[in-house]
């Protein structure tokens, strides 16, 4: 077995995820074997190869090498937060209410 | 011969749709009744749309039949129907990423490629199906039903940009826009029969776009033509200073290369392509549509892409990482619906993500917090993405020889509803050909590529290199007339 209960239990725990018994049983078995099928990647050497991180950095047109470019970091208004704010779950504006984090 | 399809309606095309309006033939008004009501005929046995929104249609048709009464001149899509996966957020109109824990999410913005669209004169019918969050191949993983094939009902029509896909090819949108994470515009297309364009990483802004993986993602769109495709480009393609992602490299008139000869062009056919796995009646095809290409005067050429076979385990790795990550901001805090749990924060957190996420999606959350998580992040993580390396490398040196790659878009035509629901394994491998395009950042069209003997379509894959979207068009365009010529 790749993986074992123990971890799906702690890896649910991580991802903040309740799962049924049923669901950690099935996952486990389905995880196992798509965790089998990607260990087919330990056959290739890639001791000398960078990690691809970027997409867009690695990127050349016909125009030459892509530098990308980023806008000026300007604060420009975003009017939405009353749109936004009505159709919350919970929210007491300019909040988004949850329930009690810290006892006093 | 297929089981029942749906009803055949009249094909607009962006262009016949200019030559009416100016003629006065018909009105952007009538034209959206007209869609409205196939839509009311035909979604039942389709479930093609989610959610429908004629207020917005009927003012945008307004605004293009004051412009026609003007005698202004038109912009590119005026009048034209269109239809939006529903993840891709539009301002007003439910979103709900085909999730129960979406269900009731009303954006308060458009993304930038419908904002685009509209600005053009497109007229958005509504939202399409999709796989819960763009997570799978047949759109079975929706959370309001799978979509059915308006080819033959009985099947699957690809996912996950399903609904889109149905829409289009059963007439009821003249185009509609859907997203590529591992093949979900292709192998739609390539199902249901229409042309589908996976634009290069960065051709076309994702703001907007509710994120699968990030790194992977694309937009773009289905049309019945190759020429409508390069139209509809024409409009969603530039960069976007709200993503920074986008690429700021100057967008061509996508239709100018149209008509253009094709002779000469070096196609590249790599043999990890055809091997075993592909069924018969499309190897056929696809050995018949290669056979039309070197008529045309394509030199084709043999090519060897030897990380082919590790593409998919590349992907379930990365992709779910990063969907692990994209999926934590669905909590019950900010949107949606919120399960209350026990009571405390992290019990509310828990029992929403829990209850509301379907089954795929959180077996892909597991799956890309465990490779994520300490300890593993090397051996799955760091080894894929150096993987990723040397498969964008095969491109790369490929594209040295050839001008474009020929292949299949899907190794087998749609599948039967349900047949396939129970392995999410063999569900994953109806990616093999169309992976590799998103992992390497290149752009890739599905293009209808005749019929089994079983009257199912079969689609052709041409990849292009980055921003080499023209060319595949040109192809693609070339290819579609001899087709219809047979």
């Amino acid at each position: 077995m790749k993986i074992s209960r123990e971890e799906v239990l702690r890896v649910a725990e991580l991802a903040h995820l309740e799962l049924s018994e049923a669901e950690v049983a099935k996952y486990l078995t389905q995880l196992d074997s798509i965790l089998e099928y990607a260990a087919k990647l330990n056959s290739l050497d890639t001791s000398n190869v960078e990690p691809m991180t970027q997409v867009v950095a690695g990127l050349t047109s016909a125009h030459g090498d892509l530098n990308p470019t980023f806008r000026e970091d300007v604060v420009v208004p975003c009017d939405i937060s009353r749109e936004v704010l009505e159709r919350a779950p919970d929210a007491a504006p300019p909040y988004f209410r949850v329930p009690k984090v810290i006892e006093r | 011969m297929v089981a029942e399809s749906t009803e055949k309606f009249e094909r607009w095309t962006i262009g016949a749709i200019r030559d009416a309006l100016i003629a006065k033939r018909v009105s952007a008004r009538e034209l959206a009744e007209d869609y409205f009501a196939r839509i009311a005929r035909e979604n039942p046995k389709l479930n093609a749309f989610l959610a429908l929104s004629p207020e917005r249609a009927f003012a945008q048709a307004a605004r293009v039949d004051a412009m026609v009464a003007s005698g202004e001149v038109l912009p590119a899509l005026a009048g034209v129907p269109i239809a939006i996966k529903d993840v891709i957020s539009t301002h007003g109109v439910t979103t709900t990423c085909g999730s129960h824990i979406l269900e009731n999410y009303v954006p308060a913005y458009d993304a930038t490629a419908v904002a685009l669209l509209e600005s053009a004169g497109a007229v958005m019918l509504g939202k399409t199906n999709c796989d819960e969050f763009a997570m799978g191949s047949s759109n079975e993983n929706s959370a309001y039903g799978p979509v059915h094939n308006p080819v033959a009902l009985d099947r699957v029509p690809g996912g996950s940009s399903g609904g889109s896909a149905a829409a289009v090819a059963a007439g009821l949108a003249v185009a509609a826009l859907g997203t590529d994470t591992g093949g979900s515009i292709r192998q739609p297309g390539g199902f249901c029969g229409i042309p589908a364009l996976m634009p290069t990483y960065g051709r076309v802004s994702r703001y907007g776009l509710i994120a699968l993986a990030s790194s992977l993602d694309r937009i773009g769109p289905f049309t019945t033509t190759v020429r409508d495709a390069a139209e509809v480009m024409n409009v969603i393609s530039g960069r976007d200073l709200n993503d920074a992602t986008s690429a700021d490299t100057e967008v061509p008139d996508y239709t100018a290369a149209l008509g253009e000869s094709v002779e000469g062009l070096r196609i590249g056919i790599p043999r990890e392509y055809f091997g075993p796995g592909m069924d018969p009646a499309v190897r056929h095809n696809i050995e018949v549509g290669i056979g039309a290409l070197e008529k045309l005067g394509c030199k084709t050429v043999e090519l060897d892409m030897p990380h082919t076979g590790y593409a998919i385990a590349v992907y379930y790795i990365l992709m779910t990482a990063e969907a692990s990550s994209n999926l934590a901001r669905f909590d019950g805090v900010r949107y949606g619906p919120r399960d209350v749990g026990d009571g405390t924060l992290m019990g509310m957190y828990r029992a929403t993500r829990g209850h509301k996420f379907g089954d795929e999606v959180k077996r892909r959350i597991v799956l890309g917090t465990y490779v994520l998580s300490a300890g593993y992040y090397d051996a799955y993580y760091r080894k894929a993405q150096q993987v990723r390396a040397l498969i964008t490398r095969d491109f790369e040196d490929a594209f040295k020889k050839v001008d474009l790659i020929v292949t299949p878009t899907s190794p087998a035509p749609a599948f039967k509803l349900g047949e396939k629901t129970d392995d999410p394994l063999a569900m994953y491998l109806a990616d093999i050909y169309t992976v590799t395009g998103n992992l390497s950042g290149m752009t890739a069209i599905s293009v209808p590529c005749g019929l089994t003997p079983e009257g199912l379509p079969v689609g052709l894959q041409i990849f292009g290199p980055h921003f080499g979207e023209a060319r595949v068009l040109q192809l693609a365009h070339a290819f579609e007339q001899t087709t219809n010529v047979n």
